[in-house]
């Protein structure tokens, strides 16, 4: 990959045993690293495994994580999608300017209207062939523009206990509504992605859009799924945000798309598509989720610290795969 | 693309499609010039078009380095954070005397450029992976440096930089200007320039061609990081203070924008120094224009949005040439 020689190489080389190895720790790394951090944590840090601070990290995740899942199979099919963080602040603020007139008005308006944006980045994308990166970059752009103005440039709170509040702070089964959202979400995409034959076309995407293409499989119908699906779920994750805060902030979100990305490249999906697993997502928003609890109970190391460590993770990560992905091959 | 034998007409049509095509930018630039000589007050004056100018320098410094790794089918999304730190180190070093404080900064931006390049370069990481850590690692790192505080700078010589005049022009418009004028020579005169546009047409081809892609590589980030440096330097004088939470927030953005709607396609192969320039004045006329109106400015990025996807769009059809 790094210089073309690579092609050349191919052949001959490791025996089987170690390159499934190196394959399984590229595929499964961040599962093995989560194990390893939350064994660590819970010698070292009293509190780590007490039922309130598992809760805490969970929770911080989920609204991340509902962004994940549909990143998840936007970058496998080879494509990106930068508009997730504006949609959460779209999400939010039409939640908040809808709940007054009906709650469930507050939880449906955004994932839609969220999700036509998102089929319209989808239908820029696989239609007009524009490249993912631009479309959705004008779509972060455009979108926190948008929510902005709605707003009036400030958060709109969101008074009083009405039904809508449940599902950002109220609990099912003993779980917070969110964290709720999010399992059924990683459990329908991984289901999806790994069982049924939507996932296999959005694998066969990502390895070469040109076979599929060829191969007769619907690449254009695909795709736009994908980045509808994505925009209806950060929409859902704004809107769920905003009961969670009481309030609609048109500026929530921002810059969560990088933190998908990294969650995402974190848990082994190749940003050159075709590769790839739920679980590992999964797996990258809880590190991400537990780096950062860590950092808070460290108390010394401020916020700044925070972003130092997280870039420093993500490069960690990043290089190791790449070592490990050249010795696979 | 067409053959020859059409009817004159439809020939017209054409070419006047394709020149569009190239010169998209600055057709939109001429229509918002005129807009706003028919409506903003006092738009035709020279301190509207020096604010303009001097507003814009940070970016077209920023989006010069951007538009060379694009040119090879990379991208560098540090930017922003490069700026932070070079704002964060030039207070540090400044009682030294104002080349050293200097010089600390610009090491800063060749330094996070070395890192960015040598990862990509030599590690194999995707250029948006590499610098998207150094976007969320800079800043951090910055404010970490400056104590999370706004540091004050009071030596003449770096103030110039931001805020003196030069024969009547603003020091930080003849700052971007030189730049302009030694990355524009690099891309068309040099054999650099040259190896960034093969590597971005086809790296393995450039590869077994015996071009030194891992250096030429490497020096592209090295040379983005320290134009990301000396913007903001040039930012930090013209505030008069070190600013490492806000200077060069969210620049990749305009940045990337300025270059794309420029002209240079983001699969590489080609860098359009000119129209990197006319995209940074679009973006930066539209929020003036905005402002000047007394519009929302909210919307100006909405139009902004929608000038790239049209821009982009525009350009698809014109394959390589």
């Amino acid at each position: 990959m790094s210089t073309g020689s690579a092609d050349t190489e191919g052949l001959g080389g490791s025996p089987a045993w170690r390159e499934r190895l190196f394959t399984t720790l590229q595929r499964r790394g961040a599962i093995v690293v989560l194990i390893l951090v939350v064994a660590v944590s819970a010698v070292v840090f009293d509190n780590f495994l007490t039922e309130q601070n598992l809760e805490n990290i969970v929770l911080q995740g989920a609204f991340l994580g509902l962004i994940v899942v549909g990143m998840t199979f936007v970058i496998i099919s080879g494509g990106i999608d930068l508009s997730v963080g504006s949609m959460v602040g779209l999400g939010g603020i039409l939640a908040a300017l809808t709940v007054q007139v009906s709650w469930p008005l507050a939880l449906i308006l955004p994932p839609l209207v969220c999700g036509l944006i998102g089929f319209g980045n989808g239908l820029l994308i696989a239609r007009a062939k524009m490249a993912p990166f631009i479309v959705t970059l004008a779509g972060l752009l455009g979108i926190r523009g948008l929510a902005l103005a709605l707003a009036n440039e400030k958060p709109i709170g969101i008074g009083g206990s009405s039904p809508f509040d449940w599902f950002g702070q109220g609990q099912i089964l003993g779980i917070s509504v969110p964290v709720f959202f999010v399992i059924i979400a990683f459990a329908v995409g991984g289901l999806v992605l790994a069982r049924t034959s939507y996932g296999r076309i959005i694998f066969a995407i990502g390895g070469s859009e040109e076979s599929a293409r060829l191969m007769g499989l619907p690449v254009d119908r695909t795709k736009v799924i994908a980045y509808t699906t994505s925009g209806a779920l950060a929409g859902f994750a704004g809107a769920l945000l905003a009961a969670r805060l009481s309030a609609g902030d048109p500026n929530a979100g921002l810059a969560w798309e990088l933190d998908a990305i990294s969650a995402v490249v974190v848990g082994g999906t190749l940003l050159t598509g075709g590769a790839g697993t739920m679980s590992g997502s999964l797996a990258g928003v809880l590190l991400l989720s537990i780096l950062q609890n860590l950092i808070n109970q460290l108390g010394t190391l401020g916020s700044y610290a925070q972003q130092v460590v997280s870039g420093f993770f993500l490069i960690i990560v990043v290089v190791v795969q790449a070592y490990l992905s050249r010795k696979e091959r | 693309m067409d053959s020859g034998a059409r009817p004159n007409k439809s020939l017209d049509a054409s070419t006047v499609t394709s020149w569009v095509r190239g010169r998209g930018v600055y057709v939109a630039f001429v229509v918002l010039v005129i807009f706003n000589l028919i409506v903003t007050p006092n738009f035709a004056s020279v301190v509207t078009l020096s604010t303009l100018l001097i507003t814009v320098s940070p970016i077209v410094l920023v989006s010069l380095g951007v538009a060379l790794t694009i040119g090879t089918e990379g991208i560098d999304l540090s930017v922003g954070s490069v700026m932070a730190l070079a704002s964060a180190f030039l207070p540090l070093y400044l009682g030294y005397g104002w080349p050293v404080g200097l010089s600390v900064a610009l090491l800063v931006g060749v330094l996070a450029g070395l890192v960015n390049g040598s990862l990509v370069a030599f590690v194999g990481v995707q250029p948006i992976i590499a610098t998207l850590a150094m976007l969320v690692g800079g800043r951090g790192l910055a404010q970490i440096f400056a104590g999370g505080q706004s540091l004050p700078v009071t030596d003449p010589v770096i103030l110039w930089l931001g805020q003196g005049r030069l024969f009547g022009l603003p020091a930080p418009v003849i700052v971007a200007a030189v730049a302009v004028l030694v990355v524009g020579f690099l891309v068309r005169r040099t054999t650099f320039g040259r190896y960034v546009v093969a590597i971005g047409g086809n790296r393995s081809a450039s590869y077994l061609s015996g071009h030194p892609v891992r250096r030429t590589l490497l020096a592209v980030y090295v040379i983005s990081g320290l134009l990301a440096a000396l913007a903001g330097v040039v930012a930090t004088a013209r505030l008069g203070a070190s600013d490492p939470s806000n200077i060069g927030l969210l620049i990749e953005l305009s940045a990337i924008t300025a270059v794309v709607v420029g002209g240079t396609p983001l699969s590489g192969g080609r860098v359009k120094v000119v129209g990197t320039v006319m995209g940074a004045l679009l973006i930066q006329l539209i929020s003036n224009t905005f402002i000047a109106n007394d519009l929302p400015f909210t919307w100006a990025q909405v139009l902004t949005a929608a000038i790239i996807l049209v821009a982009v769009y525009l350009q698809k059809g014109r394959g390589v040439v």
